[in-house]
């Protein structure tokens, strides 16, 4: 039903819904949002420019501070495009130990997301389950890298530590246990008539708006559409390991739910082959202090999706350009779009949906030319 | 111990404002509530509203963008309000503290009562500087503040805000 008049509803920058300030401006009528208008920029902390100031080295610490949710993700793509302008080919050992890093990283983002998902659905129990077994995840990641969330385990031309065999044997164990509360967590998620109630049809994201949109990650990959850095352009070690590239075709909020949840359980299978097949030898090589002037690009696929980061060098030991292109940047576009035509009271999980992480993604916008 | 007293430190409620931080020491932040380290315990319940809210945690470097609304939420507080800077970021402006965007830590804005340091500092970091907090109320900080505090507070805080807008 149209009431003709449309009401301005601001959300954010604080809102309980979001962990992070952004702020949307939604114009309503009636129950419907029929024009959003997102402002972005309240995290924008001039990163790139901050790269341009430090050297290589100090910036991976720089670099794993973009995000910290998915600070692998991108301390990893740092690396990546920092040894693509050496360049420098690293031990397969700490190629594997990047891998695995990255994986856990995936399991700890995706059971986050899921937990975030169900609290916004209102079922909070799967949350509360969904994070204590999180806490397993931060646990092995401490005991491997010797922090929670920033790890500083990648470094330019290799890893600074090493996964021993007992620390192989926890994770293989841990995993176990994991993967079975994951599915036991999804035949949940796919059986309970409140959650399915709350969020099929919610959010469609048709597979051609998600592609002239530009959703990236699970976004897309819920659109039915099969894209994935790992598989697409593999790097680290995935064109060595065997994996499936999850989608599914309901398009929605339930869709990017089980779409999370089922890669939750590939990620079990990628680090457990990585583990059995982990190569012997060095973890680390020396690299240079100063790069000729070269350019390179990285790309990762993060837990939210393509991260992209450009370098360039000019001969010194600081780089002289450096770009983030982060996932939430790509998804935003698309969770616009899907929130027109929804109820109001479905934003929170709409925009919780493409599992955003603004801090990756803000940047200054001039929206004055005369000021 | 007047009953007042007595409510606030045994049920301080809490908000969360992420002023330009990278969302690890928000998540920790949530992590503290989840069943592990469940802050509900010692009587903490985050709140959404900052009118229900008793104590601020502030994450993350406070941004050019994001300082006038840390500032209404902060005037939005009932007396008394506490503030917690959580993490390196909030504590000096850690990593971004010379970014052209960032004016620093959170005391360059607001005053701060308890500093948590950490790089994101853990869910059990977090309760400690909570629960220190309390401790400093119990000891009757909380009583000097709503009755004196509060103009030498406020002209503070316009004076920080002066000098915000001239950063």
């Amino acid at each position: 039903m149209s009431y003709g008049t449309t009401i301005k509803v601001p959300f954010g920058p604080q809102h309980p819904a979001l962990k992070e300030p952004e702020y949307f401006l939604f114009e309503v009528d009636g129950d419907i949002v029929v024009k959003v208008t997102p402002r972005i920029g309240y995290v924008h902390r001039g990163v790139e420019k901050a790269f341009e100031q430090e050297t290589y080295l100090h910036n991976l610490y720089l670099a794993e501070r973009i995000c910290g949710i998915c600070s692998h993700a991108h301390s990893t793509c740092y690396t990546q495009t920092i040894e693509g302008l050496i360049p420098l080919e690293i031990p397969p050992r700490a190629v594997y130990i990047r891998l695995i890093m990255a994986e856990l990283e995936r399991l700890h983002s995706h059971s986050l997301w899921v937990g975030i998902a169900a609290h916004e659905a209102g079922f909070d129990t799967l949350f509360m389950y969904l994070w204590r077994d999180r806490e397993m995840i931060m646990d092995l990641m401490e005991e491997i890298s010797g922090n929670r969330v920033t790890h500083a385990i990648n470094t330019i031309g290799g890893v600074r530590r090493d996964i021993t065999s007992e620390q192989a044997t926890k994770i293989k164990k841990f995993l176990e246990k994991f993967e079975s509360n994951v599915k036991e967590y999804t035949k949940v998620l796919e059986s309970e008539q409140t959650f399915i109630k709350r969020t099929k049809d919610v959010g469609v994201l048709k597979p051609r708006d998600a592609i002239v949109l530009c959703a990236v990650g699970p976004t897309l990959r819920a659109s039915g559409i099969k894209s994935d850095v790992r598989a697409d352009d593999p790097y680290l070690a995935y064109g060595e390991i065997p994996f499936n590239v999850i989608t599914h075709d309901g398009c929605d909020v339930y869709a990017r739910t089980i779409v999370r949840c089922e890669e939750m359980i590939e990620s079990a299978n990628i680090i457990r082959y990585a583990l059995d097949h982990l190569p012997e030898g060095k973890i680390k090589v020396p690299p240079p202090r100063t790069i000729a002037p070269n350019e390179s690009v990285g790309r990762v696929e993060a837990p939210r999706g393509e991260l992209i980061h450009y370098a360039r060098s000019n001969g010194t030991n600081k780089p002289e350009r450096y770009k983030v292109r982060a996932p939430t940047l790509g998804n935003l576009a698309s969770v616009c779009q899907t929130l027109i035509g929804a109820h109001v009271a479905d934003i929170p999980l709409i925009l919780a949906g493409i599992d955003p992480c603004f801090s990756c993604m803000d940047r200054v916008i001039i929206t004055k030319k005369s000021v | 111990m007047s009953v007042r007293k007595w409510a606030r430190i045994r049920s301080p409620w809490l908000i969360h404002f992420n002023t330009g931080g990278c969302n690890g020491c928000d998540i920790e932040f949530v992590a503290a509530i989840t069943p592990r380290f469940d802050v509900e315990r010692f009587g903490i319940k985050l709140q959404g509203s900052p009118r229900h809210a008793d104590v601020l945690g502030v994450t993350g470097p406070i941004t050019m963008q994001i300082t006038k609304r840390l500032l209404r939420i902060y005037r939005q507080m009932p007396e008394p309000k506490f503030v917690v800077a959580i993490g390196t970021c909030a504590t000096s402006g850690g990593p971004f503290k010379d970014c052209y965007s960032v004016h620093g830590g959170v005391d360059t804005v607001i005053p701060v009562d308890v500093y948590i340091p950490g790089c994101p500092p853990k869910p059990e970091a977090i309760i400690y500087g909570i629960a220190k907090l309390l401790n400093k109320l119990s000891e009757g900080e909380g009583e000097e503040k709503v009755e004196e505090g509060k103009v030498i507070k406020e002209s503070e805080e316009e004076r920080r805000e002066k000098e915000a807008k001239g950063h």
